[in-house]
């Protein structure tokens, strides 16, 4: 987190499309964008507008020109120098900042080694990093963008939430985000302590297996639906006690058997114990 | 006291009470931790009957639309059933209702477990011989109705999980040749889901399958009684009594202190311990179905013998679609629980054994018929874990298409290497009882005989110790032998072939006549 909120401070003042960005970091974010304007018109009243604006183009170009550097040593020999991807990975063009924010993000890229399908790792680069690849990689096409705090807050209706995400990720990510199997090695991962915005990230831009749910699809609103749901069960536990993995009938079915029955065994052989 | 005596003289002279009391109380339960496993199946029910009771006063089977307005957040302003609705009402607002809704789910489980693990101490001790079969039959039918009974409950609230599973009984029906769609309609009185079917099961579940259940439990008490109880063979113990504690007061007072256990165990396990979480699945709706849909445990084995067939096995003929990946797992399920059911009568057929058994085999003993159960074991294991495939796979990082592939060898070839596996071990036990019953246990002590001879001394068993390993009693295969009319029917040699492949390989038990001569 803490490498968040200094990421916000650094590059706030830099471009508009970066400060919609950076409000989902931090509070602070907003106030801090203030205070830069404030200064920046108090300081040179009668230039004000055109100097800021060729700052923040110049430091835009910066941030795409240190992504793009970024992308061709960490991501080039696979996707491609130009981002147009060669044999041993996907294009990457038209993808948008939101995908490199997911995949970089939650550490699926870049991938340890070439399996089933790419896995959760730690992340490999910091924020600031991430987010200049992901303007690089805007930069090459239109994609989606990184959402605004808004669309990622949890704050809306956890029903209708629930009964989207029971129609539409259920079948594969279980009910409770509890995860599943796919074919071939592949899997839908657990949701548990999944940032929302990768969780919106995974949405709008339908990552490895996963399905695109565009704004056609679902809405903003509807994906931060499905956040604040996602958000109620991890706040949430079990009314019932531990919720053995939440992985339904098959672990009810083993506890039964092994703990269960397993210790009215162990009752039933002390009952019929000789004593000595 | 003098009342007591007066009230007992009272009802005595009234009912004779005392020659029940008299029988019961000096019915001799013998000791021995797997006999009591029935008890634990008897005491879950008792269990089921009292928490279920506290159900019904509160749940409302209806399937007519209301919009759910609970205190459980993520479902408020939601559509769905009255039945989902009172289901979710006994989990939220009704003290103790969620705890009574543990209790008898989880309840239930140990209920069918216990059953199972009771057959499977019947079968591999050989219990089920003349004069039991017929009990066996009962208890069998006692675990099918536990299943059903099972199902119907895990049914009833109408969430997403319990429609998903009669969504695939649904299926199961619809491929039943001709009468498949027939038969489907007159159950759900309408296309499924239609809106009978939670009251229909409801009526089943609490009305007609548990009247059942406790008149056939009866039937087994009382067979129980009459056929009295086996025992494991011992110094004293023959086939022609029976050792133990009496039920009055020894076995009732333990008895009793075990219906506590086993209630104290159940109410522990559901006080901390989740078991379908119906808030989590939502109201039933016919198209989404979740990943991790299972079946609870004992109906596993029919939904992994589903996973298991390979797809596509459909032919269409007149206009009718055949579905061979139904109606095959349909059909082999049915044959492999009549074959369990009347197992006992075609070992009998087999052996030509007309005797009473009292006595409990140790399962080594019958190599061929410990090799069957454990096939049978094994084909059971291969279908249940199956209707896991999909958490074995994501738990153990394995593709599905891997774990069916080696399920569908363990369910198809591993019944053939569990039965040889285990019967060339039950018959090097028998070797190894033999051995010991005649030389003893190697003491590793060395003595060297004033003639420069070495000898390392063995250990006796003392007499009760032997006797576990010499008193069993040896089959020979039937010799095939012509009839009244100097025949051989083909029924004979049908029967004799049987007889040899069950006791062909054999180790015949220790004579006396042998341990003497060992002794000098």
């Amino acid at each position: 987190m803490r490498n968040r909120i200094e990421t916000q401070h650094t590059m706030a003042p830099i471009s508009p499309a970066s400060s919609r960005r950076s409000g989902r970091r931090h509070p602070l974010a907003t106030a801090a964008l203030l205070v830069v304007g404030l200064l920046a018109t108090g300081g040179a009243y009668a230039l004000a507008t055109t100097t800021a604006t060729a700052e923040t183009t110049a430091a835009s170009e910066q941030l795409v020109e240190e992504g793009g550097k970024l992308f061709a040593a960490n991501c080039a020999s696979c996707h491609g120098l130009q981002g147009a991807g060669t044999d041993a990975g996907p294009s990457v063009i038209g993808v948008g900042a939101l995908a490199v924010d997911f995949q970089v993000g939650t550490g699926r890229m870049p991938m340890a080694a070439s399996g089933p399908q790419a896995e959760v790792k730690p992340v490999q680069f910091t924020q600031e990093q991430i987010d200049a690849m992901g303007a690089w990689v805007a930069s090459l096409a239109p994609g989606p963008a990184v959402p605004p705090e808004r669309y990622i807050a949890g704050d809306g209706d956890a029903a209708i939430g629930a009964e989207l995400f029971r129609i539409n990720c259920a079948m594969c990510h279980n009910v409770a985000g509890a995860g599943g199997a796919l074919t071939e090695g592949k899997y839908a991962p657990g949701l548990a302590g999944v940032d929302p915005v990768h969780v919106y990230g995974a949405m709008a831009t339908g990552p490895q297996n996963m399905p695109v749910f565009s704004d056609l699809n679902l809405t903003p609103e509807e994906k931060n639906d499905i956040i604040t749901y996602l958000k109620y069960v991890e706040e949430n536990p079990s009314v019932g006690g531990f919720d053995l993995g939440s992985l339904g009938p098959v672990s009810e079915g083993l506890f039964i058997w092994i703990f269960g029955l397993g210790g009215l065994i162990a009752v039933t052989i002390w009952l019929t114990a000789k004593s000595n | 006291m003098r009342f007591t005596g007066w009230a007992a003289n009272y009802i005595d002279e009234r009912t004779s009470a005392s020659t029940a009391v008299k029988t019961l109380g000096r019915k001799i339960f013998p000791d021995h931790w797997s006999f009591m496993l029935g008890e634990v199946a008897l005491y879950s029910f008792v269990v089921i009957l009292l928490s279920g009771t506290f159900l019904t006063f509160f749940f409302d089977p209806s399937m007519t639309e209301v919009e759910y307005e609970g205190s459980y957040v993520p479902l408020q302003g939601i559509p769905m059933s009255v039945a989902y609705h009172s289901s979710l009402d006994i989990s939220f607002e009704i003290r103790g209702g969620l705890l009574m809704r543990q209790v008898h789910h989880w309840a239930a489980l140990l209920f069918v477990a216990s059953i199972a693990l009771h057959m499977l101490r019947v079968f591999f001790t050989g219990a089920f011989r003349k004069p039991r079969e017929l009990n066996w039959v009962i208890g069998f039918l006692l675990f099918v109705l536990a299943m059903a009974l099972g199902f119907t409950g895990y049914s009833l609230p109408d969430d997403l999980l319990s429609g998903n599973g009669l969504r695939i009984i649904d299926g199961m029906i619809k491929a039943v040749p001709v009468a498949g769609a027939w038969i489907s309609y007159l159950l759900f009185g309408d296309e499924f889901p239609g809106t009978d079917i939670i009251p229909r099961l409801y009526v089943l579940h609490i009305l007609l399958l548990p009247a059942i259940l406790v008149a056939l439990i009866g039937a087994h008490m009382v067979l129980l009684i009459v056929n009295k109880h086996t025992q494991f063979a011992g110094p004293g113990r023959t086939n022609d009594n029976v050792v133990g504690a009496p039920v009055m007061p020894v076995f009732a007072a333990k008895a009793g202190g075990f219906f506590f256990l086993v209630f104290g165990v159940i109410v522990l396990i559901a006080s901390l311990f989740t078991i379908n979480p119906i808030w989590n699945y939502g109201p039933y709706d016919p198209s989404p179905v979740s990943a991790g849909t299972q079946p609870d445990w004992y109906i596993g084995f029919a939904d992994g013998a589903l996973r298991l067939i390979p797809p596509h096995l459909e032919t269409v003929i007149f206009g009718y679609t055949w579905s061979w990946n139904v109606l095959i797992p349909l059909v082999g399920l049915l044959v492999f629980l009549a074959a369990a059911a009347v197992y006992p009568f075609l070992e009998a057929w087999v052996t030509g054994d007309k005797r009473e058994h009292h006595i409990a085999e140790r399962p080594r003993n019958n190599p061929t018929r410990t090799a069957i159960g454990a096939a049978g074991v094994t084909f059971y294991a291969g279908l249940w874990a199956a209707a896991s495939s999909d958490l074995i796979a994501t738990h153990f990082r394995l593709s599905i298409e891997g774990v069916i592939h080696a399920l569908q060898f363990v369910t198809v070839v591993g019944p053939f290497i569990a039965y040889f596996v285990t019967k060339r071990v039950c018959l090097a036990l028998m070797r190894k009882d033999r051995e010991i019953a005649l030389h003893g246990y190697e003491s590793g002590r060395i003595v060297r005989l004033p003639g420069g001879e070495y000898i390392e001394v063995h250990e006796q068993l003392d007499d009760y110790e032997r006797w576990r390993l010499v008193s069993y009693e040896e089959y020979q295969p039937l010799m095939v032998r012509p009839d009244a009319r100097g025949r051989i029917t083909a029924r004979q040699r049908v029967r004799a072939g049987l007889s040899r492949w069950f006791f062909e390989d054999r180790i015949s038990p220790v004579t006396q006549k042998e341990l003497e001569s060992q002794r000098h």
